[in-house]
């Protein structure tokens, strides 16, 4: 592993800016947020796609309109997966590596639906996370956290016909990034998930409650509504912790409405 | 078909970050059918930033029917058994921003319909996912009839379709810029 010890890149990734200024560019933005919802505008549900406080949007957002349209044919389907796309036990991540991970073991659990509260069955669920020292295995994540050689932080699994998940898994440490200045991510589980419908594809992070670094967080801060970003964090639940073994959270995921009507998704 | 107005809010999306590589390709997730299979062709194509640079840490994600026009809803996207064409593929972008799926020339899926793949791209830097259609052909009466393709503004409108070179189709995504793709949103937030 190196120490990062050349300067910093230039451009518009450069961890430049101090987190002072980050906060004062979200404050200005949230600032005409609320001055538009006074002013009649409708609530946002999605993160900005331009959002300059993360710097690595700004080359990577349209700027152009989206074109609105009508799903067709193959949009209004989605890839089916079966018991031979995910391995039984990939939904445990503490089990995969041939040892026990170092951190606090937890589940999570939640039902995957769509916007009309139906759920989402029989669809593939995919997770990746840093490990509970905030370490990806990944090539490209350098910084000087250790690599639990019993913990590779991914995991998949299907919803069952009430469109529920269950992984069991590590606490995910926060971690330092080069948007800025000392920027650090709010600990946080990518999750990659399937609708019925093509239209409803989303990845997304969730979250831990009461974290300290969402305010200064600009991932978590693009979705500029405070009660939409809410929406992505964890609850804890003791129902699901279990007694001497693991903490527990429940998180459920929303998508998009469907555009199949009940009776085309018998016929399909 | 008639749309459902969504009763719940959504999920909002996140960026899929820089370090999905080893959690979302999967073996033969770029080959929807094995490169020898008869009408086998490629889609290829480089995703780029708004100036003009490749993104090397982008995936691209591949939905269509089969020549037919059959929507394929068979098991097996990820576990490819070499013959079960389930019409879904999956692949990260390499250091120059290029992606490459072995496939075959999507059918129309109705009569008159003019024949596209959808494409889904994620980035690291790229809030939310985008949705795109990547359509066969501009110059026929299929693209005259067709919603989309006849409501976007003429000068965008070759975005969306694929060029073609010895091997099968050229798409090239472009994120921002003057010749910007067009990007699809579906009537939901």
């Amino acid at each position: 592993m190196t120490q990062t010890s050349e300067p910093l890149p230039s451009g518009p990734d450069a961890a430049s800016a101090s987190q002072a200024e980050i906060d004062a560019e979200m404050a200005a933005i949230s600032t005409a947020y609320d001055a538009s919802l006074r002013d009649g505008g409708a609530a946002e549900t999605q993160p900005r796609l331009d959002y300059a406080p993360y710097r690595s949007s700004l080359l990577r957002h349209p700027t152009k309109d989206v074109h609105h349209a009508d799903p067709e044919g193959i949009e209004l389907y989605a890839p089916v997966f079966g018991h031979r796309d995910v391995g039984r036990l990939e939904s445990d991540l503490t089990i995969q590596d041939g040892g026990e991970p170092v951190g606090e073991r937890m589940v999570v659990t939640g039902r995957v639906l769509d916007g009309d509260g139906r759920p989402v069955r029989r669809q593939l669920v995919e997770i990746w996370q840093a490990n509970s020292a905030g370490r990806y295995i990944h090539k490209r994540d350098q910084h000087p956290a250790p690599i639990d050689p019993h913990f590779t932080g991914v995991g998949r699994m299907l919803t069952d016909d009430d469109g529920r998940y269950r992984f069991t898994t590590i606490k995910p440490g926060p971690y330092p990034w080069k948007n800025h200045r000392n920027a650090w991510r709010p600990a946080h589980i990518h999750f990659s998930l399937f609708g019925t419908d093509f239209t409803q594809r989303l990845v997304t992070q969730m979250y831990f409650p009461g974290d300290p670094l969402f305010a200064l967080d600009p991932i978590y801060q693009a979705i500029v509504d405070p009660a939409a970003r809410a929406r992505l964090v964890a609850t804890y639940d003791h129902d699901v912790t279990q007694h001497e073994w693991a903490t527990g959270y429940t998180w459920d995921i929303v998508l998009t409405g469907s555009h199949r009507t009940p009776m085309e998704e018998e016929t399909a | 078909m008639s749309t459902h107005p969504s009763t719940l809010p959504p999920t909002p999306g996140q960026t899929v970050g820089p370090f999905f590589g080893y959690a979302l390709p999967f073996d033969g997730g770029a080959d929807l059918v094995p490169r020898a299979r008869a009408g086998a062709v490629r889609l290829h194509g480089t995703v780029y930033d708004g100036a003009g640079e490749p993104v090397p840490d982008a995936l691209v994600e591949l939905w269509q029917a089969d020549e037919h026009g059959r929507i394929p809803q068979a098991q097996g996207s990820r576990a490819r058994d070499g013959w079960t064409f389930t019409g879904f593929g999956r692949t990260d972008v390499d250091d120059t921003g290029h992606y490459s799926f072995t496939t075959v020339r999507p059918g129309a899926t109705a009569a008159g319909q003019a024949p596209f793949f959808a494409v889904t791209v994620f980035a690291r830097g790229l809030l939310h996912r985008l949705l795109t259609r990547a359509y066969l052909s501009l110059d026929d009466a299929l693209a005259a009839g067709d919603p989309v393709l006849t409501s976007v503004p003429e000068g965008r409108r070759h975005t969306l379709v694929v060029g073609e070179d010895e091997d099968g189709y050229v798409f090239d995504i472009r994120l921002q810029g003057a010749d910007e793709t067009v990007f699809l949103e579906f009537g939901d937030a």
